[in-house]
């Protein structure tokens, strides 16, 4: 069946039918990860997006869905080139075409993704229609297209009750290495490789403003006990129940629409509790102590940005997934300071909160989709609750 | 980090000779690190015995020596120019060991040099086996079961505990060389003595056999402040047991979720940073097919095929990048060079897929065994883009020159199911096509998986095809299934072919619906960030980025395609100078190539570069969107030459040199009917299509007579025939390719064999040197000892050459280059062929005698005259030094393949020696070539009757050096007799010990046995050239490559060589 990605600029994409059978309007965002398509499929950041993967040959390992993130896909639409016929891994379940169908994510296949890609980059995301309709009337969707917003949507993707995540019994189970190596920044020291560190009997409150399943995995693997809050959780129940530490997880959407999860995070901070945020997390916690996010013009998205940890001086190359950021230039740096930078454009990819056991960023330790390199922040943020624990 | 103040004057080791593992891409990385090197202010002295590089080019370095690639040449050249550091790992393992032994040896200390990027510890960390299983244990990366072993015992003894089969690996070799898998004692004992010899340091690793495991590599980069990235992952489509020099690699990886995808990526990095490299390096994985237990097979810390190759795929400058790092910067601080947005921090993605497919040799080494095994065997590779698999394949493939198009190009139709799934188990080149007629017999995936262990994902890629061939088979041929046919790249003439419709009007149709080629840039971040590098590929289906420019006048500059004997780096040399000179001659200037390896595909040397299959539908896609102004055919070897005709089709003018008058030189009755006009002679000849032809026009000539096919190169298919049943022989072998053009039949000349290289302008002639063999005819021109100037022909002769060469390039109208050979005959002269285009030998004689050929032909082809470009016509002053070429063969890689010279071209590369004196330069160029003699001053003799004279005069030279001579029964009759102490050993079926035992003992240093004229059919002869050279021992086919070698042992000195700085010639 022919279908149609029609832009809010007028571009009309033709292509074929993929996944569930419904029209949907969206944001049109793309993602450059190569692989992962799965994870970014169930990615909740993804809520009130459709995404185009610019890799043209997506759905050839089929889906395993141990490696899904959360319980099912968030995209509104999913765009690609090319799906394949057939899929190949030992521990594949399905095709991504039974996946779409069975998750009502419609989709088209068969269109020039990296032309797409092109316009969204020169012109900025923008909304998008897909749809199975030849009959469409340009006149007539282009306004809808325009009227279209992504709205509140943590209150979609985020769970319904509290629920835990026990820390893992035994250490072994962990990959001997924690995925990085870790160099301090003094000249004359060696990089080494260190050990993923024990964070046994510690409590993690981790508020999912849409979480994925690795944030807490990545702590739970490093023995600590998590719980995890929905997203309309009050600050005082979290700190009632005396976490060592909180986590803001990641989300979807304008941050400036989380009105009230920002008053409840002013209140965190105010806790003294050490708080690692990542990505809608990191965004919250800025907008909560005064400063600013803007839109990027297209985000984000991918898993080969290069981020430099101003502490240590050292490169990564992180996992992205976002479309707003803190503004930098309106920091009060006695409040918070750029902690990480993006090497490529400058913007803020992280802060640390001046006097505070707290620090954020905008990319995606917990990786998949994309690079592992990060997977030290959790260590950090074990050793900062350890520090807050001694104090 | 900022750049390193202390480094100002940099040594750069190349990697020698061409040889199977270590090829051309070791000139596009040293010439890219040496520029990226002077950008930086700094002073660069390259070393590379190799005269057909680009980075032996004086405009790439400050100073260059062509000297042989030993220790002690190095040492010497760091006493002269005292360097502070010495960059060894853009060189390939060649340059490596090199560099690892200065410094072992306490050398480089002593002079106060720097080992720049990776340190010696690392290079022992990686390189040693012990030392890398240690590494991998302590950080938790696993790696096969295996043992490092210094004799065969202890293998056998290690093997009973693991089991077979086993794989073998060799430390310290070039591309696998002397490695094998051993199923059993008798092989393991086999390869294993073989492996032992043939490393460095005599080590060979005994390893768990993982083959069939799935191979993946990861290309990373990491600077002296520990940030690390991957640069891009591959996926090997012959799983593990097959060298990934001989795989078909695809990029990215296509089968590994992010899971596979992330542990391998994040082990890599572990694996970087324990062993702390600084610059380029790869890591090989084996990775479980059906679990996540994978091995890390091994780390090459350097730049390597495997880096060229993914720069390529993803636009990322490893090797410029490599050597930025080497100064002391960092990731973050090296900009993108494509993007100039983002910095070499930043991780390509790619938004296209891409295909390597291998060169290999076979069609040189017909009795060769076909079968890949981890002993690499590709001369050269080909890499295609396209936004899907099947079309990527389907580009690769036709790239190969080697009359395939598609996968019907070998038939396997006789065979019936089970025979094809008995077939499926030989692992060879033809293992594709194999699967492809399997899948057509109904042969199902699991089945072909379980045999082949190939993921069956590439094997449903494989069945789109088959599919698409049937649907085009039964048509009818609609808009729908076209558009799909060339989405998924089957060329025209193949849909002509399986649809039964000209060639023509299926073109006629694509044009009137639209179906176009459309061209993607490569621009590392898949359209993230916009970029501006001029780096383009073909697919359909699709918008068009690339922009037709206007304004400047535009050049259409042909590459040459893969690597392959007779076509090699030398033609790649050509095109990149040529189009320079273009360029700076104002032109706007487009490269359309396909090699992966070098460096006319590097984004940067063109103002456009097309990387895309070199056939005439290819072409003409970019024609009809680029509308060149000219384009320039001469500078591409064969493969270029043979577009010439089709370019004229579409328009496009041929500069330089016409098609007519290169049809004229290789056309035999054309030809004849010019060399008629300008008085000169040649052999008497004829031209035939069949076997009863030939045999009539060889008896009237009267043998020996020398058979090959017309418009090929490096004398593919030549023979030197004897008798009417050799004819026949050969006839068949050359007809098995359908031959567009006649067989010539020539007569048989012994003499001198004489090679020139001149530009003409129309009018005058500039001859910078004439060239002579030491080999007479009969050998090649390219596997023959060249001697710079010419030694010993006299004036007359030469100036009879270079009037003949006048006379031809005149009646033949060359604008641009022509190269032509001639036999001397006392005072006779002969053509034997002309060349109206470049030559093997350009780079060669550009080199020794200062004169840039290729920029003066440019300059000639755009109107200039050879008097208004500053020089004088005619034959050129003689250098008051001598220069030798030495080719260099790579046989011992190559199982089963016949190492006797003769008319076919066989070497693979070739060194130079350059010199004040004949001898010093023979010396050297002997040396460069690896024949450092004498070891044990132990030799054997064994020639046909009618070389025995000739053998007592060489016998009794090495004699007087203190060798002993073993000889066969006559041989050692012949030398005996004329007073040549020989001792006379038994023929291989004789009785214990024979020749063979001989050589097995390790303690020849040369063998020299000429085969019975023709092709040899002595098993024998056969057998002892095989052994000699897979088990290291010199072997010489040829009586006039050993009077030279025992000239230069004559010579040798004792005391230091002369070093030449070429750049300051």
């Amino acid at each position: 069946m022919k279908a149609f990605l029609i832009l809010e600029d007028g571009t009309v994409f033709e292509g074929t039918h993929i996944g569930a059978d419904k029209e949907i309007i969206s944001e049109i965002v793309f993602n450059t990860s190569m692989a992962g398509y799965l994870e970014v499929l169930t990615d909740p950041s993804y809520a009130g997006q459709a995404v185009c993967m610019t890799y043209p040959l997506i759905g050839n390992y089929g889906v395993c869905s141990e490696d899904m993130e959360s319980r099912r896909p968030w995209p509104d639409g999913f765009i690609v080139r090319e799906l394949s016929r057939i899929p190949s891994n030992f521990r594949c379940d399905k095709t991504i075409q039974q996946f779409l169908t069975e998750n009502g994510v419609p989709g088209i296949a068969g269109i020039d993704t990296r032309a797409l890609t092109k316009i969204l980059r020169e012109k900025g995301t923008m909304n998008g229609m897909i749809t199975t309709n030849a009959e469409y009337v340009l006149d007539e969707v282009l306004p809808k297209l325009k009227a279209y917003t992504t709205g509140k949507v943590v209150e979609k993707v985020t769970c319904a009750q509290k629920y835990e995540v026990k820390g893992s019994e035994s250490l072994a189970d962990n990959g001997p290495i924690s995925g990085s190596a870790v160099y301090t920044g003094e000249k004359e020291q060696k990089p080494t490789l260190v050990r993923a560190l024990n964070g046994k009997g510690k409590k993690v409150a981790l508020l999912d403003l849409g979480t994925k399943y690795n944030i807490a995995d990545s702590l739970s693997k490093r023995g600590i006990d998590v719980t995890v809050y929905p997203a309309h959780t009050s600050a005082q129940e979290i700190l009632d129940d005396k976490p060592d530490g909180i986590m803001l997880s990641i989300g979807p959407g304008d941050p400036k629409e989380c009105t009230e999860i920002i008053r409840e995070i002013k209140k965190l901070y105010d806790s003294d509790v050490p708080i690692f945020a990542i990505c809608l997390g990191h965004q919250l916690m800025a907008l909560a102590t005064g400063a600013d996010t803007y839109k990027m013009k297209y985000g984000h998205r991918g898993g080969n940005h290069p981020v430099k940890d101003l502490k240590t001086g050292r490169v990564y190359i992180s996992s992205q997934n976002h479309g707003y950021v803190v503004d930098m230039d309106q920091l009060d740096p006695s409040v918070a300071v750029p902690a990480f930078v993006n090497v490529n454009d400058g913007t803020c990819e992280g802060l640390s909160y001046t006097g505070k056991n707290i620090f954020t960023v905008q990319y995606h330790p917990e990786a998949c989709p994309g690079p592992q390199d990060s997977g030290y922040l959790f260590d950090r943020f074990i050793e900062m609750m350890e520090v807050g624990k001694n104090a | 980090m900022p750049k390193n103040p202390n480094v100002k004057k940099v040594m750069v080791i190349g990697s020698g000779p061409i040889v199977i593992g270590q090829a051309a891409e070791f000139d596009y990385a040293g010439t890219q690190a040496c520029r990226s090197l002077k950008e930086e202010g700094i002073e660069v002295v390259l070393v590379n015995s190799n005269p057909a590089t680009i980075m032996t080019d004086k405009d790439i370095a400050d100073r260059v020596y062509i000297e042989p690639l030993t220790v002690k040449v190095l040492e010497q050249l760091i006493e002269k120019e005292k360097p502070d550091s010495i960059l060894p790992t853009l060189g390939g393992q060649a340059g490596l060991n090199l560099g690892m032994e200065l410094e072992e040896s306490g050398f480089l200390a002593a002079h106060n040099v720097t080992l720049l990027g990776t340190t010696a510890a690392t290079i022992k960390k990686a390189e040693d086996r012990q030392e890398f299983k240690d590494t991998m244990e302590k950080i938790g990366e696993p790696c096969a079961a295996s043992k490092v072993v210094e004799n065969i015992e202890d293998g056998v003894e290690f093997v009973k505990q693991i089991g077979y089969p086993v794989v073998l690996r060799p430390a310290y070799t070039l591309g696998g060389s002397g490695g094998g898998i051993a199923h059993n004692q008798i092989e393991l004992e086999e390869i294993l003595a073989n492996g032992l010899r043939l490393s460095r340091v005599g080590q060979v690793l005994v390893e768990r056999c993982i083959a069939g495991w799935k191979e993946i590599e990861y290309e990373v980069m990491r600077d002296s402040a520990g940030n690390c990235i991957t640069v891009c992952n591959m996926e090997n489509i012959d799983p593990v047991g097959v060298h990934t020099g001989d795989s078909i690699v695809v990029a990215p990886s296509q089968t590994l979720g992010d899971k596979e995808y992330q542990m391998l990526r994040s082990s890599a990095l572990n694996i970087i940073s324990e062993l702390e490299i600084t610059g380029g390096c790869n890591v090989q994985f084996a990775l479980h097919p059906t679990s996540f237990e994978y091995c890390v097979i091994e780390v090459n810390p350097r730049v390597s095929r495997s880096s060229a190759l993914a720069s390529k795929a993803t636009g990322y400058p490893i090797a410029k990048v490599a050597a930025k790092i080497a100064l002391g910067y960092t990731l973050d601080e090296i900009k993108n060079s494509i993007t100039g947005k983002t910095y070499a921090s930043f991780e390509p993605t790619l938004d296209y897929c891409v295909v390597k497919l291998p060169r290999l040799p076979f069609d040189k080494f017909i009795t060769a065994k076909r079968t890949l095994t981890t002993q690499m065997k590709a001369t050269g590779e080909v890499m295609s883009i396209c936004t899907n698999f099947e079309g990527a394949l389907m580009k690769a493939i036709r790239s190969l020159e080697q009359h395939v198009d598609c996968l019907l190009s070998y038939d396997f139709s006789e065979l019936s199911a089970e025979e094809l799934k008995e077939r499926l188990k030989i692992v060879d080149d033809q293992r594709i096509y194999v699967i492809a007629e399997a899948l057509r017999k109904g042969v199902d995936y699991e089945t072909i998986h379980e045999i082949t262990m190939i993921d069956v994902w590439f094997i449903d890629k494989l069945a789109i095809l088959v599919e698409m061939e049937d649907a085009l088979k039964k048509g009818p041929l609609t808009t729908e299934l076209l558009k799909e046919a060339k989405r998924i790249e089957f060329p025209d003439n193949v849909i002509s072919r399986l649809t039964g419709i000209p060639e023509s009007e299926i073109k006629q149709m694509r044009y009137d619906n639209g179906i176009v080629a459309a061209f993607k840039m490569v621009d590392t971040c898949a359209a993230e960030f916009e970029a501006s590098t001029p780096y383009y590929y073909s697919c359909f289906g699709s918008e068009n980025e690339a922009v037709e420019t206007g304004g400047r006048k535009k050049v259409l500059v042909l590459g040459s395609g893969p690597i392959r004997i007779g076509q090699g780096i030398e033609f790649d040399y050509c095109s990149v100078h040529a189009t320079w000179a273009f360029s700076k001659a104002g032109y706007e200037t487009i490269i359309i190539n396909n090699n992966p390896e070098t460096v006319s595909t590097d984004f940067d040397i063109a103002d456009k570069l097309y990387f895309e299959p070199l056939t005439p539908e290819d072409v003409e896609n970019i024609v009809r969107l680029e509308k060149p102004d000219g384009a320039v055919v001469q500078f591409g070897g064969q493969t270029a030459i043979k577009l010439t005709e089709s370019l004229m089709k579409m328009g496009v003018p041929i500069l330089g040199t016409k098609a007519e008058d290169v049809d004229a030189a290789e056309d035999r009755e054309l030809f004849d009917r010019i060399l008629e006009q300008t008085q000169i002679p040649r052999a008497a000849g004829g031209t035939v299509y069949t076997a009863q032809e030939a045999k009539a026009v060889a008896n009237r000539l009267g043998y020996p007579v020398l058979v090959r096919p017309s418009y090929v190169l490096g004398g593919q298919g030549m023979q030197i025939a004897i008798n009417d049943q050799e004819i026949e022989e050969f006839m068949e072998i050359i007809n098995r390719i359908a031959q567009d053009h006649p067989i010539l039949v020539d007569k048989y000349l012994q003499g001198k064999e004489i090679e020139v290289d001149a530009v003409c302008d129309g009018t005058d002639i500039l001859i910078p040197g004439i060239m002579e063999h030491i080999e007479r005819t009969g050998v090649h021109s390219g596997d023959s000892i060249s001697v710079y100037p010419a030694h010993t022909i006299d004036r007359k002769v030469k100036e009879k050459i270079a009037e003949y060469t006048r006379r031809l390039a005149k009646a033949l109208h060359v604008k641009g280059l022509i190269n032509i050979q001639f036999i001397a005959i006392g005072e006779d002269v002969y053509v034997i062929e002309v060349n109206p285009r470049s030559s093997r030998t350009v780079p060669y004689i550009s080199k020794v005698t200062g004169i840039p050929i290729v920029d003066l032909a440019t300059e000639v082809i755009l109107g200039k005259t050879i008097r208004e470009l500053g020089y004088e016509p005619g034959l050129q002053k003689e250098a008051d030094y001598v220069a030798i070429k030495m080719p260099v063969f790579s046989f011992e890689k190559i199982r089963g393949a016949e190492i006797s010279l003769g008319p076919e071209m066989k070497s693979t590369g070739e060194c130079l020696g350059i010199a004040k004196t004949f001898q010093e330069a023979l010396y050297k160029a002997f040396l460069g070539a690896g024949v450092d003699l004498p070891k044990f001053k132990q030799m054997i003799i064994t020639v046909k009757d009618a070389d025995k004279g000739e053998a007592i005069e060489i016998g009794r030279r090495f004699e007087k050096l203190g060798y002993t001579i073993y000889a066969t029964r006559s041989t050692a009759a012949a030398l005996r007799d004329a007073g040549v102490k020989a001792r006379k050993v038994n023929k291989i079926q004789q009785e214990s010990p024979t020749v063979m035992d001989l050589i097995l003992g390790h303690k020849i240093d040369l063998v020299i046995d000429t085969p019975t004229q023709g092709r040899d059919k002595s098993r024998d002869g056969f057998l002892i050239r095989r052994t000699a050279i897979e088990t290291g021992v010199n072997c010489l086919t040829s009586l006039d490559t050993a009077r030279a070698l025992v000239t230069s042992l004559e010579n040798a000195q004792s005391g230091d060589l002369t070093l030449i700085d070429i750049a300051g010639l």
